[in-house]
């Protein structure tokens, strides 16, 4: 198999996916906004304040969502050491690590007029924390490590391990008693959230997925790049090797 | 090539195992735990059933229990009750209250109870429930101890802002 | 419209929240897309090179 057969395949497919992931983006965002700011109504408890759930909620949800694909990368790296899954997982990070500060900082801005403070140490708010440290971890031991197969290894192994923590955020509200609200939309006996309100959720929801779509390939396709050039910068080494050997 | 093939069956085989046993056992070790000590508060029935001691300081959580809401003659204390339905204490705060902090809806305390069994809070944060509806409208999911009473009040207490 | 601005009393957090989200997401975004196009510059550049070289 030649090593660049793939990743010239995904670069196909991708120019193709993306004028369409970006007119999506563009389009889910616009009406999203307008639902979310101009045509839904006020809480019967948060009155306007409720509006930051729209950018907060969709923002968590990708926080987890990017978090399996990094992890579902890094299984495919380490099992079949496939070397696109592993620059998926390097491309995903950034994203998912915005993500879910993005999460964070929203959540304690609707926290403070709401609950009364920014910050509480419950179980919600501890694993979502820790998620973003997870992320910060996985980007650290690509950046700490010259070798870049032993430092995606690492990384990789970090990623499984910190799996664990993706059902501690979901079931975090149900397990312990938290500050944090329980679910409101992923339950079993459907959402509690007045429909007028779910639009601008799912509108802002697919958004963010469409944007997340457009940035992972842009990155995918760098990190394609990224490694072209070591690959080259290697072989041009050995070549000036090779030839100083000869001339000397 | 039957080498590299059976080298990555072991390797699927070394990886699932090593997640799985992972997540087996971080899940076994906080179930182990239980509740108690990863959870942010207490509930009345727990405070009841542990006979925790005046002066200990923990959270208490649980719903305002409708019409228990005074403020005292000095403007600045207030007095509460907070409900798990199965138990009831009584609260006394000196302090700002969240914009959330109505009667019938959830709330986190801190403090300590004293000698009389009346907890004193030194902060009060309000817990918001699962529902997200519009002004008047019936909440999907609510607490049976306090409700429907607790939603009028709560209608009313929004209106009147 | 100042009575949208003013988000019932909660201005300062609801426009820090999307503030804060759009600027963080834009930013990704356009530095993901200026990192992209300097790789592929610097992908020809290399590739031109090699083919002085031989």
């Amino acid at each position: 198999m030649h090593r660049f057969a793939n990743p010239a395949q995904f670069n196909r497919l991708a120019d193709v996916v993306l004028p369409w992931a970006i007119g999506l983006t563009v389009l889910l965002s616009v009406a999203g906004l307008y639902y979310a700011l101009f045509s839904s109504p006020p809480d019967y408890q948060q009155g306007e304040s409720v509006r930051v759930m729209y950018v907060h909620v969709p923002a968590a949800w990708m926080g987890m969502f990017v978090y399996m694909v990094m992890a579902a990368a890094s299984f495919t790296a380490l099992v079949w050491r496939h070397p696109l899954a592993l620059l998926a997982g390097k491309a995903a990070a950034p994203i998912g690590a915005i993500f879910t500060a993005l999460a964070l900082i929203t959540g304690m801005l609707w926290g403070k007029p709401m609950w009364g403070t920014y910050w509480v140490w419950d179980g919600r708010l501890t694993s979502v924390l820790v998620q973003f440290f997870l992320y910060l971890g996985y980007m650290a031991l690509w950046q700490a490590m010259e070798d870049e197969e032993k430092a995606g290894r690492a990384a990789s192994i970090l990623a499984l391990v910190g799996v664990v923590n993706i059902p501690i955020i979901k079931f975090s509200v149900d397990w312990w008693s938290t500050l944090h609200q329980p679910a409101s939309v992923m339950r079993l006996d459907g959402p509690t959230i007045d429909g007028a309100m779910l639009v601008p959720l799912f509108l802002m929801a697919a958004a963010y997925q469409a944007y997340f779509v457009v940035v992972f390939l842009w990155r995918m396709k760098l990190e394609i790049n990224n490694r072209k050039l070591s690959v080259m910068r290697q072989a041009s080494l050995q070549n000036t090797e090779t030839q100083m050997e000869v001339a000397g | 090539m039957a080498g590299l093939k059976t080298r990555k069956k072991q390797r699927l085989l070394v990886v699932s195992l090593a997640v799985a046993s992972l997540m087996g056992a971080t899940l076994l070790i906080l179930l182990a735990l239980g509740g108690d000590s990863l959870s942010l508060f207490l509930q009345p029935s727990d405070v009841k059933a542990k006979q925790v001691a005046a002066g200990q300081h923990f959270r208490l959580g649980g719903l305002v229990e409708t019409g228990s809401f005074a403020r005292a003659e000095d403007g600045l204390t207030y007095h509460f009750s907070v409900t798990d339905c199965a138990a009831t204490l009584s609260v006394e705060f000196k302090g700002l209250l969240p914009d959330l902090f109505r009667e019938g809806q959830g709330v986190v305390t801190e403090g300590a109870l004293n000698t009389d069994g009346v907890f004193i809070a030194s902060t009060v944060l309000a817990k918001h429930d699962e529902n997200y509806v519009p002004p008047g409208t019936m909440p999907k999911s609510a607490d049976q101890c306090v409700h429907p009473d607790a939603q009028a009040a709560a209608d009313a207490a929004y209106s009147g802002r | 419209m100042t009575e949208f601005l003013d988000m019932g009393g909660y201005a300062a957090f609801v426009w820090t929240a999307y503030g804060l989200s759009a600027s963080a997401l834009v930013w990704l975004l356009v530095s993901s897309r200026r990192k992209l196009t300097a790789s592929v510059v610097a992908v020809d550049a290399a590739r031109a090179r090699r083919k002085g070289d031989n």
